[in-house]
């Protein structure tokens, strides 16, 4: 049996990391809560402008942007993937990793040419390891990731999809369903599918500043930035929730590995006290 | 007449919504020049400068909003601006656009490097298991 001391160590060690993946875990909690503020804060914006989008390609007939063309030999496709900077977050990334190697098996099969473009460290430390190449990069967005922060990366993509060197563009990262259930989301960002337009509705055009196809294209850059920033506010979501989970399990397991050792020290103790009792009576006896 | 002489003012970002409600006249840096919305305005679509749209309430007062940029659209009865959060350029855009692929190339460059750690660490693992070994025949002969 091992000595007192040697457990009661331990148990002060496995307290005091008890004690970090509780901290942790509250602090995953109130950032998830943030981040699922932001990500509803960021809803209306795309909402607004896929709507103009919409209008707009309903009154433009004639002129169709490239973003919107389907394409209908694909020798190429673009994969945005969002992963996260930091780990502890259960099977968070490799889920959205196992996805996206899915999807690039998927497209390799047919023929194509898989570009990537990784947002997060996480992806990075993994697919730098494989063959396919990696275009472009970002990471250490932190819990608050900026539209302004991610604009080159897309900008990469967008002119890869522009030029021709890719003629499709998908974006994976981690859905949040609810605190206990993220999955990897996968979505078509190019060619863009038009948004429903009213049909009753009677027809009218706008007046433009300039003119409406150097509008439209902003436009839909602006959009497609929108969707990537969604999805990386939503990777924090989903990471916090996940971090969350994980850290409440090891706090759990903390707790009970510290109520066995618990017992497993009075035993020991009792056994010391009672040896010494016995040794005690023992010497007593023999005097 | 009955109508009411406002128009509904939504100015959202991607980041957040930045306003909400209803104006009288609304004034907006677009790209050919600054406008003024006023009710039932025919429908227009720009581009904006970075500037800022103001805001004029039903009470009176006036509101000032910053934009970096972005695009105006105005409907008889609405009005939206869909703000850039960040100073838009074309040089700007692009030196990002390389940076980013630089990182990219900086990181698969590091592969190398990350390889021959992992290399390290291997024969480091096998050279400790090599001494425990001699260590334990040594105890045997002894």
């Amino acid at each position: 049996m091992p000595g007192t001391k040697e457990i009661r160590a331990k148990i002060t060690s496995v307290k005091n990391t008890q004690k970090i993946t509780r901290a942790m875990q509250m602090v995953a909690t109130s950032k998830m809560r943030r981040a699922q503020e932001r990500l509803r804060a960021a809803r209306p914006y795309a909402e607004k402008m896929r709507a103009v989008i919409g209008n707009l390609t309903e009154a433009n007939p004639d002129y169709r942007s490239p973003y919107l063309q389907r394409r209908t030999a694909v020798k190429a496709v673009g994969i945005i993937m969002v992963s996260t900077d930091r780990g502890l977050a259960g099977a968070l990334n490799a889920n959205v990793f196992k996805q996206t190697l899915l999807l690039i098996r998927e497209w390799q099969g047919q023929g194509a040419a898989v570009k990537l473009c990784l947002v997060g460290a996480k992806g990075m430390a993994f697919f730098r390891r494989l063959d396919t190449p990696i275009v472009a990069s970002v990471s250490h967005l932190g819990d608050r990731p900026h539209v302004k922060d991610l604009i080159g990366t897309v900008k990469v993509m967008l002119d890869a999809y522009g030029d021709g060197d890719i003629d499709r563009l998908f974006l994976v990262n981690a859905e949040f369903v609810n605190t206990m259930t993220q999955r990897p989301a996968v979505t078509q960002l190019l060619p863009l599918e038009p948004a429903e337009a009213d049909a009753a509705r009677e027809h009218w055009d706008y007046i433009y500043e300039p003119e409406a196809a150097r509008i439209l294209d902003a436009l839909l850059i602006r959009y497609v930035e929108s969707q990537v920033y969604r999805a990386a506010v939503e990777n924090v979501a989903a990471e916090m929730a996940a971090r969350m989970v994980a850290m409440k399990a090891a706090t759990d397991n903390a707790g009970k590995l510290v109520e066995e050792m618990q017992l497993i020290y009075n035993k020991a103790r009792q056994a010391a006290i009672t040896k010494e009792l016995a040794e005690i009576v023992g010497g007593a006896s023999a005097v | 007449m009955a109508e009411p002489h406002t128009i509904q003012v939504d100015i959202v970002s991607a980041e957040g919504e930045v306003f909400s409600g209803a104006a009288t006249m609304v004034f907006a840096p677009a790209s050919q020049g600054d406008i003024g919305v006023a009710p039932r305005h025919a429908p227009l679509l720009s581009m904006l400068k970075p500037g800022e749209v103001r805001v004029q309430t039903p009470d009176g007062q006036e509101q000032f909003f910053f934009v970096g940029g972005g695009a105006i659209e105005v409907q008889p009865h609405r009005v939206t601006v869909l703000a850039d959060t960040a100073l838009r350029a074309k040089d700007i855009d692009e030196a990002a656009a390389l940076a980013a692929k630089e990182r990219a190339e900086e990181a698969l460059k590091d592969r190398g490097g990350l390889i021959t750690q992992a290399e390290a660490l291997a024969e480091l693992a096998r050279a400790a298991a090599q001494l425990k070994i001699i260590a334990r025949l040594r105890k045997v002969r002894s």
